[in-house]
């Protein structure tokens, strides 16, 4: 490590009823990528906020470039030298790619187009100024945060979670850029939960568990693993080694053929004849970048549109594609929606109430047409003790929970309900590694006892742990599912990026699985 | 001599629909700046018609056209910033703020205006540039408004200008879209919102103000009639442009005057239905841009009537 740039001593910071950070001291070097590792709430979100300016310290002090540095707004830090990609875009998609960025320099230029130019060609992020970014893909608005950070010039570059919405391929551009970075002169403070990126890029990492600072190592000794169990404090449970392949002559429990449907929102993605099938006892994995036609296929699944042919979906031989949710779940589908709060849950309504809204067909929570509140509060109670979800009592409103808390609810909600199929979009989505951990687990019992499961997941690392079988989807199409023992991440990504076939490719690297 | 007599009658309905158009072009290129921002006060009626008694009574007090406009921009300011500590600061829902905005002016503009029914102003100063009023048909067309039409032809282009091409305009228009964002990067959200709603308060006091000095120069208790609703509408029907703004106005004033001289023209139109046009006009908009994609294209603010929390 150089000469310090940033030095944080003891930053502390109060949250109604919790501590987000409790003492943190750390120090970033000069030239250094160094990772900000933890569990969802350990508090790297609140801490990076801090040294943005965008919350301030309740106690500590920070020092950068050996001054002393207490930003009360971010447009401080900014002139400080710090930027930051945060983890949600803030970009404003009724503007174009220039005014974008224009709003992200602190003055205005004449000639702003030629230095986006000149950066973007600089370090091969190409763009195109004059478009409108709601009309970008996410890896294309990644590359305006990017290049609006670039032009700053900065001492320090803050990414919060910057490679969730990336394929395996953007994410290696991606690095390649931050590596060049790096090499000439700009630290960077990357916050992540994917070991195996931290492992290739940082070589500084800071570990928070609960708000305070466990461990400071560098990643490049440590296994994901070691660094796993560095965050959530205890030994793992030896990774499940028995995926959801399931015996090749059961059932076919979900039959979906030649599902088309148009999308009904803008830049959304129709589904081009989609055709798999998932029988009994098996986890079949969808792996695809955000906004290939994920959104549409779950909501084809879940009955919220339905398509125009009634037997492109059917569940036990019988045809549903006709069929609102309430009928599906009646015969045995069950959902857990990628949106926890609006779609999985009512966010002002309480918990026992959400369990209801789903647990109401099959779990006979109701009376001659009258909602049973004692046994809709016992269903509620259930989820909350078999799944270890943190709640002060049934009545808080779904909003009230923290994101993986909900998903563990929301999750144990349908679990519950004993389902013959269960259609998952990204299941562990912003869950701590130790509550992914037992989602995963569940997720393998329910297949071992005769359900089919079908997960839909950007998480590569999650389908080759879990899934028998994955097929890629892209642009709205679907490959033909593959058995993860012949498959590797490389050929994903290549399927993911929208190559027509990835069967011609072949692959060099070792099978992931 | 009949060929004459068309022309004039064409002329007329011109500078009429001009006249009529003014109040609204003013209210609406106002509200616009205001709604740009993500900051919806319906109180437009309202901030009218306070303008309106207040350019009114400023008028028959000092005589002066000047100070008459000056007291209607400062009570049309200080209605907005009645609405903007409601909705911005207190962060009470802004529809209803901005509905309580238009019955308080009305009231408010009944009890101040008490005293000057049966007055009336004296005449709104024109522009006269020598012999060019008395040209044929551009004379009266083009040369022979009053001040205000031209200066709310040049706040049009101003604000069209400041909306397109300047940085202010560009943190405006961030601001509406995506306030979160505008925070991140540094903007002060809230500052530019009330900036914004001033102007929108500013610029739709001089457009009742309009009303009461040149339209007709009489005070009458809730003289705007509906003025600042058909505002709000425009800017809606003009998908956030100032120009289209322009044009809306000047399409509705022309149908206005064309009622009055139907008979003459021999049109046989109801005028409750010419009059409901605007309307439907908003409402087909307003489906329209309830889908993600028309939105954006006719860019209609995102973050729209939303209130904003500093540290989400």
């Amino acid at each position: 490590m150089g000469r310090p740039l940033l030095e944080l001593e003891g930053i502390t910071k109060d949250f109604p009823g919790v501590r987000a950070n409790d003492g943190v001291t750390l120090t970033v070097g000069r030239r250094e990528i160094h990772a900000l590792l933890g569990e969802n709430g350990a508090g790297k979100s609140t801490l990076v906020k801090i040294v943005y300016g965008l919350m301030r310290a309740d106690g500590g002090a920070m020092r950068l470039d050996r001054e002393p540095y207490a930003p009360a707004r971010p447009s401080e830090a900014r002139a400080h030298g710090i930027a930051m990609v945060c983890q949600h875009f803030s970009l404003f998609e009724g503007l174009t790619v220039a005014e974008n960025i224009a709003l992200g320099l602190g003055r205005a230029g004449a000639g702003l187009s030629r230095r986006i130019a000149a950066v973007s060609s600089n370090y091969g992020l190409k763009l195109d100024p004059g478009r409108l970014v709601g009309t970008l893909s996410a890896g294309e608005r990644q590359r305006v945060e990017v290049v609006r950070c670039l032009l700053e010039e900065p001492k320090l570059l803050i990414m919060d979670e910057p490679t969730s919405v990336l394929t395996p391929q953007e994410i290696e551009a991606l690095f390649a850029t931050l590596r060049r970075l790096a090499s000439e002169g700009c630290s960077i403070l990357y916050i992540s939960h994917k070991l195996e990126e931290i492992r290739t890029l940082c070589g500084r990492a800071t570990i928070l568990r609960a708000g305070k600072v466990v461990e400071s190592c560098d990643p490049r000794q440590e296994t994901a693993r070691s660094l796993a169990e560095m965050m959530i404090g205890t030994t793992l449970a030896p990774p499940w080694r028995e995926n959801g392949a399931g015996p090749a002559d059961s059932k076919v429990r979900l039959r979906v053929s030649s599902l088309r449907l148009a999308s009904d929102r803008q830049f959304g993605v129709g589904l081009d004849d989609i055709s798999f099938e998932v029988r009994a006892g098996e986890i079949l994995g969808i792996a695809g970048v955000a906004g290939n036609g994920q959104a549409e296929l779950m909501r084809a699944l879940t009955g919220e549109r339905l398509p125009a042919a009634p037997g492109a979906i059917a569940v036990d031989g019988i045809p549903v594609g006709g069929s609102g949710p309430e009928v599906r779940r009646e015969l045995g589908m069950c959902f857990v929606p990628e949106e926890r709060l609006g779609q999985a849950s009512v966010a002002d309504m309480t918990l026992w109430e959400n369990a209801a809204l789903t647990g109401l067909p099959r779990m006979g929570l109701s009376r001659l047409g009258f909602l049973d509140v004692r046994k809709a509060r016992a269903f509620a109670g259930n989820i909350v003790s078999s799944y270890g979800v943190h709640v002060r009592g049934l009545d808080g409103a779904a909003r009230s929970l923290s994101g993986g808390n909900l998903q563990k609810f929301v999750v144990g909600r349908e679990m519950l309900q004993a389902p013959s199929v269960l259609i998952a979009a990204q299941p562990t989505w912003g869950v701590d590694a130790g509550a992914a951990a037992a989602i995963h687990q569940a997720l393998l019992s329910l297949a071992q006892a005769g359900a089919a499961v079908l997960v839909i997941s950007q998480d590569l690392d999650e389908l080759f742990a879990i899934a028998g079988r994955i097929a890629v989807i892209s642009n709205g199409r679907l490959t033909p599912a593959k058995p993860v023992e012949v498959l590797t991440a490389h050929e994903i990504g290549l399927s993911m990026g929208g190559h027509p076939s990835a069967d011609v490719v072949d692959a060099p690297e070792v099978a992931h699985a | 001599m009949e060929q004459f007599a068309l022309w004039d009658l064409i002329v007329n309905i011109l500078v009429g629909a001009m006249i009529a158009a003014t109040p609204l072009v003013l209210a609406a290129t106002g509200e616009l700046v205001a709604e740009r921002a993500g900051v919806l006060n319906l109180g437009v009626e309202g901030m009218m018609v306070v303008g309106a008694i207040a350019g009114f009574s400023a008028v028959i007090a000092t005589g002066s056209a000047a100070l008459a406009l000056l007291a209607a921009v400062v009570a049309g300011s200080a209605m907005a910033l009645l609405f903007a500590v409601l909705a911005l600061t207190l962060r009470a829902n802004q529809v209803a703020s901005g509905l309580a905005l238009t019955m308080f002016g009305l009231g408010l503009s009944a009890l101040w205006g008490q005293g000057y029914s049966g007055l009336s102003a004296p005449a709104f100063p024109r522009l006269s540039v020598a012999g060019l009023g008395d040209l044929p048909v551009v004379g009266k067309l083009v040369f022979g408004h009053d001040l205000l039409v031209y200066l709310s032809l040049a706040l049009v282009a101003a604000v069209a200008w400041a909306l397109a091409r300047t940085r202010l305009g560009l943190v405006v228009r961030a601001v509406g879209e995506n306030h979160d964002a505008a925070y991140t990067l540094g903007y002060p959200v809230i500052a530019v919102r009330y900036l914004a709603t001033l102007v929108g308060g500013a610029m739709a006091g001089l457009g009742g103000a309009y009303l009461s000095l040149v339209q007709t120069p009489l005070w009458v208790e809730r003289m705007t009639a509906g003025r600042g609703w058909i505002a709000l509408a425009l800017v809606v029907f003009a998908a956030w442009r100032p120009w289209r703004a322009l044009a809306g106005a000047y399409l509705f004033g022309g149908i206005t005057v064309l009622q009055l001289h139907s008979q003459a023209l021999g049109l046989k139109v109801d005028a409750q239905l010419l009059a409901m046009l605007p309307y439907l006009a908003t409402i087909a908009v307003l489906v329209a841009v309830s889908r993600e994609g028309v939105r954006l294209r006719l860019n209609a603010p995102a973050c729209l009537g939303k209130p904003f929390y500093a540290t989400a």
